[in-house]
């Protein structure tokens, strides 16, 4: 009886209905008297409203168990699955999602949060403690969604059988008194009453309500779909926290940055990563076989308007091989469009300039010739990076030394001097460089940035007032290094390019979306679709005639029934046509007659 | 250069457009004024017959003694022949709710009053059309769907909320004419605010926006929130009305003002009604736009779901509107306090819009302000 609340709902109303009769006082609307009313009202209705919903039913909080541990245990159990307990859930995790909105996550941006914790010292630590820098995957997050769906297990399995008992069960019969319930009509027909009910029957039948005849009355219910879809929804809900669990638990996923014509390319091995992460039951010898390369890309931005250097397009065309024994294909990936390749995505992610450089040593001989990706850091590809001469140089005394070049690139100089970009396309590109030598000190095992180089531990070269020798090159320009230690070009010729990508491979997306599409589809019958009784009674009255009842009982807030009791009246008349009018009163019968237009004002 | 001289003429009419709408928008504001000015002459007051003790309360009582019997009517034409017709329904009214019939509407039955409320809705029409055109020219002139910054979203976002006013009223499934002053007052909030504070020329959007998913995601998200707010507003009068009968009930003063602007608004009850009638009907397609944005946050990203704080707003909103969905099948929960609930999730709504963009940075950094 999940709708016992209905019921005494409903029978409020009824209160200032008997009102009228008794003319007792108005406030007995209210008052407790009004209660007995309203049991009074629920057992009319009885059985025949009962099971409307599946929905559990609802107990007071406070009646603990004086049971031992099994009773407690049967107590918690049924409080958590209760309705009262599910929307307080649902309050939680609303609220409990709110701070990783306003906080920053160190999912999203750790640079971020470490800012934060050295900005604010007593806040920092604290909200550390409290896990708010990954408010999602903190232990109280966590807590409130599994134990709502638990909640939710526990509620499902239970409404699915009682569902399916219903299913199996037939509609119950008709209450004693069809007035009580919230849509009614009558009237009286010559036909009889077992020709009524097989009209009606077959007419309810047809119009694909489960109908049968209990007694003098034909019980019909229709709309299970509601229900159907409530649970398919429910279960759907679990489906999807299942494919999102799953998909985290194997998912891997790792950056590469990748030149235009660099030949090696990229093939997935971890190796090859220049990060990569995974789940905690991903078997890295499971990544997928394939390769790519990037041939060009292609970044195009508008020229003019108020949005003058907005990105139109950004486009990269690469080579790939699925496999081994695969040939090679051509392929494109823009952003939105990333590739797919043995069930991993290939993303789009950034793009920046990678100019090209020749070092000599002291004696002319080429020690460092090739491109260096820059990082950049506005929205015109401002770029910054290093250049490391690695191994191959000999400082002028013939010393085996490494160099170091800090690097700063623009694709469009302003012209003033400043290192910033006017616009993103390599229009009018400046190489700024500052040069260092010393230990670079790749060699000592610690893991260091490519694009930064450590000036503290780098010696600068001097120029001739004592600065740190830097200049700014356009293509084709020559920087010497003081002394005869030889000297760094900025190639001439078109800037390359370069590409990072993305690549993921998350197991379970089907699911999830599969998942998402029943789940939307179960809310629209859960909401759309009303579950409804009509009951058709017909017995024989005093004068000969029947008298004929339909009645229409359906969740609160059923606005159409009334409408398809009515058409299922109109339906029904020709099977059961009026009988004329008898002369005026006869009072004793029941239902008495009513002037219609009062009964008109009544209606809603 | 022709094409963008072109485009620039079309943002340009579109701004007058907008404009032009606002004016129109005023013009119907000063006449709902008017509607309910001269309503408030009316002395119906059936609300107060119907529930104060002694008073006409024989004439409630009339009603739900009607509601509680029965009558067929058979109309019989010369010679006793008997007519069919539809039968009469007896309806009761819905759980939970008092007998109280609903409000005559702003107008209170005031002929003069009639009249307002009808200039009101005739402007109203004529600045949603001036309205949609400016949209139109506006999208038309970035070539693109008209969403790309907070401007854009603000204009589409009110024209297409009085478009679901005038549609619901269109299909006289329900009376909302009372919903025509709250809904121009906050239209023209919301156009003032972009035309003023979020103005951005027309623009491009980032490669990241191109995409039909976009489209799909945003169009949606942008007519649930003009349904949302349809059932906000009526959930807020739910709650001023409520109040007001129940104070009726208990014999309370009420000031004539809120009298006079609670008795014409319709019954709690169907307040209620119409408020969860709204958001139950809207909320599936919410869940869809929440889901599509993910598809696309999928293909743009590489991550369907990343807990940006735009996508965290979203997961907020349908969370508290699950909240209250849940709430007014929960005994104890219903009426007021899932009403509140309501409220709440459409603030949410209100502040993944306003909000977010603003105070906050993420992924969706397409705010242009
Ligand atoms: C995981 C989070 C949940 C979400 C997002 C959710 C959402 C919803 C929605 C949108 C409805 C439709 C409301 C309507 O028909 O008016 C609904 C109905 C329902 N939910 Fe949930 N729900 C969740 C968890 C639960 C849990 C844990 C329970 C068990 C206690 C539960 C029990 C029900 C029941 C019984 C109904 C049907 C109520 C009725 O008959 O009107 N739900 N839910």
């Amino acid at each position: 009886m999940g709708n016992t609340d209905t019921h005494a709902g409903r029978s409020r109303a009824d209160g200032a209905d008997r009102g009228a009769d008794d003319a007792g006082p108005p406030e007995a609307d209210g008052a407790p008297g009004a209660l007995t009313r309203d049991e009074a009202d629920a057992r009319e209705i009885g059985a025949a409203g009962s099971q409307l919903s599946t929905a559990p039913r609802e107990e007071p909080l406070l009646s603990g168990p004086t049971l031992g541990p099994i009773g407690w245990f049967r107590w918690f159990w049924r409080q958590l699955t209760s309705m009262r307990i599910a929307l307080l859930l649902l309050l939680l995790l609303s609220l409990a999602a709110i701070p990783g909105s306003l906080i920053p996550q160190s999912s999203a941006d750790q640079n971020k949060v470490d800012t934060f914790i050295t900005e604010h010292t007593t806040l920092g630590p604290l909200y550390d403690k409290l896990q708010l820098f990954h408010v999602y995957s903190s232990v109280w997050f966590s807590a409130i969604y599994i134990l709502l769906f638990i909640s939710l297990i526990g509620c499902i399995i239970p409404r699915t059988w009682q569902f399916v008992g219903q299913l199996r069960g037939r509609p119950p019969g008709a209450p004693s008194r069809l007035t009580r319930l919230p849509a009614y009509t009558t009237w009286r027909t010559e036909a009889a009453p077992e020709a009524v009910r097989e009209a009606a029957l077959t007419m309810l039948r047809r119009r694909r309500f489960r109908a049968h005849v209990v007694g003098d009355a034909v019980a019909a219910e229709k709309g299970y779909l509601r229900e159907a879809g409530n649970l398919v929804f429910h279960v759907a809900l679990i489906v999807m926290l299942l494919a999102f669990a799953s998909g985290s638990l194997f998912k891997s996923e790792g950056g590469k940055l990748i030149m235009e014509g660099d030949s090696d390319g990229f093939s997935n091995t971890l190796s090859q990563y220049d990060d990569f992460t995974s789940g905690p039951l991903f078997d890295t010898s499971n990544l997928a076989p394939f390769s790519f390369s990037l041939d060009d890309f292609v970044g195009t931005y508008e020229r003019s308007g108020p949005e003058v250097g907005t990105a139109r397009t950004f486009q990269a065309d690469i080579h790939y091989s699925a496999g081994p024994r695969d040939g090679e294909h051509k392929g494109v990936i823009k952003e939105n469009h990333p590739l797919k390749i043995e069930g991993s995505n290939v993303y789009l992610i950034s793009h920046g300039y990678a100019p090209s450089v020749t070092v000599r040593d002291g004696a002319g001989k080429v020690v460092f010739h090739g491109a260096t990706p820059m990082l950049p850091f506005d929205k015109n590809l401002s770029s910054s990076g290093a250049i490391k001469v690695m191994d191959g140089y000999r400082d002028k005394s013939g010393k085996k030394d490494q160099l170091g070049f800090a690097a700063l690139f623009v694709p469009t100089f302003g012209g003033k001097g400043q290192m910033l970009s006017q616009f993103p396309a390599a229009d009018f590109p400046v190489l700024n460089i500052g040069a260092y030598h010393g230990d670079l000190g790749v060699d000592s095992g610690v893991p260091q940035n490519v694009y930064q180089l450590n000036t503290k531990v780098l010696t600068p070269f001097k120029d001739a007032k004592g600065q740190i020798l830097k200049q700014s090159l356009l293509p084709g320009e020559t920087m010497k290094l003081p002394g005869g230690s030889g000297s760094i070009t900025f190639d001439k010729g078109p800037i390359k390019e370069w590409a990072s990508f993305q690549i993921t491979h998350q197991p379970g997306e089907l699911w999830a979306l599969g998942g998402a599409i029943a789940a939307i589809l179960g809310l629209a019958g859960s909401l759309f679709i009303q579950r409804r009784r009509v009951w058709v009674k017909a017995v024989a009255g005093p004068d000969g005639t029947t008298v004929l009842e339909m009645a229409g009982l359906g969740r609160s807030e059923s606005a159409k029934l009334p409408e398809e009791l009515g058409d299922l009246a109109v339906t029904l008349l020709p099977e059961a046509p009026p009988a004329p009018e008898p002369d005026a009163d006869d009072a004793g019968e029941k239902p008495a007659a009513a002037p219609a237009e009062h009964a008109e004002g009544a209606e809603k | 250069m022709l094409a963008a001289g072109t485009n620039e003429n079309l943002a340009h009419t579109s701004n007058v457009l907008i404009y032009s709408a606002m004016a129109v928008y005023m013009l119907a504001f000063f006449a709902h004024i008017f509607e309910w000015i001269f309503g408030s002459r009316s002395k119906v007051a059936r609300t107060a017959a119907a529930l104060t003790p002694g008073g006409s309360r024989a004439e409630a009582q009339g009603n739900a003694k009607d509601a509680g019997t029965v009558t067929i009517k058979v109309a019989t034409k010369g010679g006793g022949t008997t007519v069919l017709e539809r039968p009469k329904i007896i309806t009761r009214s819905a759980s939970g709710s008092r007998d109280v019939p609903d409000g005559p509407g702003a107008d209170g039955g005031d002929v003069q009053g009639d009249m307002w409320g009808r200039i009101a809705l005739s402007l109203t029409v004529l600045a949603f059309i001036i309205a949609a055109g400016g949209v139109l020219t506006r999208a038309l002139s970035v070539q693109r769907a008209p969403w790309g910054n907070m401007y854009e979203f603000s204009i589409t976002f009110s024209t297409v909320a009085v478009g679901v006013y005038l549609g619901l009223l269109a299909s006289r499934k329900l009376n909302i004419r009372w919903l025509g002053l709250p809904l121009v007052t906050t239209v023209l909030l919301t156009l003032g605010l972009a035309v003023t504070v979020l103005y951005t020329a027309s623009d491009q959007l980032v490669p990241a926006l191109h995409s039909y998913w976009l489209w799909i995601h945003v169009s949606t998200a942008i007519f649930c929130g003009a349904v949302f707010y349809v059932g906000a507003v009526s959930t807020l009068l739910y709650l001023f009305r409520d109040r007001y009968e129940t104070k009726l009930i208990a014999g309370e003063k009420i000031s004539a003002f809120a009298t006079s602007v609670l008795e014409r608004l319709p019954a709690a009850a169907t307040l209620d009604k119409l408020a969860y009638r709204v958001n139950a009907a809207v909320f599936p397609l919410w869940t869809f736009t929440i889901i599509a944005g993910a598809i696309w946050a999928g293909s743009a990203w590489g991550h369907y779901w990343e807990w940006d704080p735009k996508e965290t707003w979203s997961f907020i909103t349908w969370v508290a509107y699950a909240c209250y969905l849940h709430a007014r099948a929960t005994a104890g929960w219903k009426g007021r306090k899932a009403a509140t609930l309501a409220l709440i999730a459409f603030a949410c709504f209100l502040f993944n819009y306003y909000g977010v963009n603003i105070f906050v940075t993420g992924k969706h950094s397409y705010a242009g302000v």
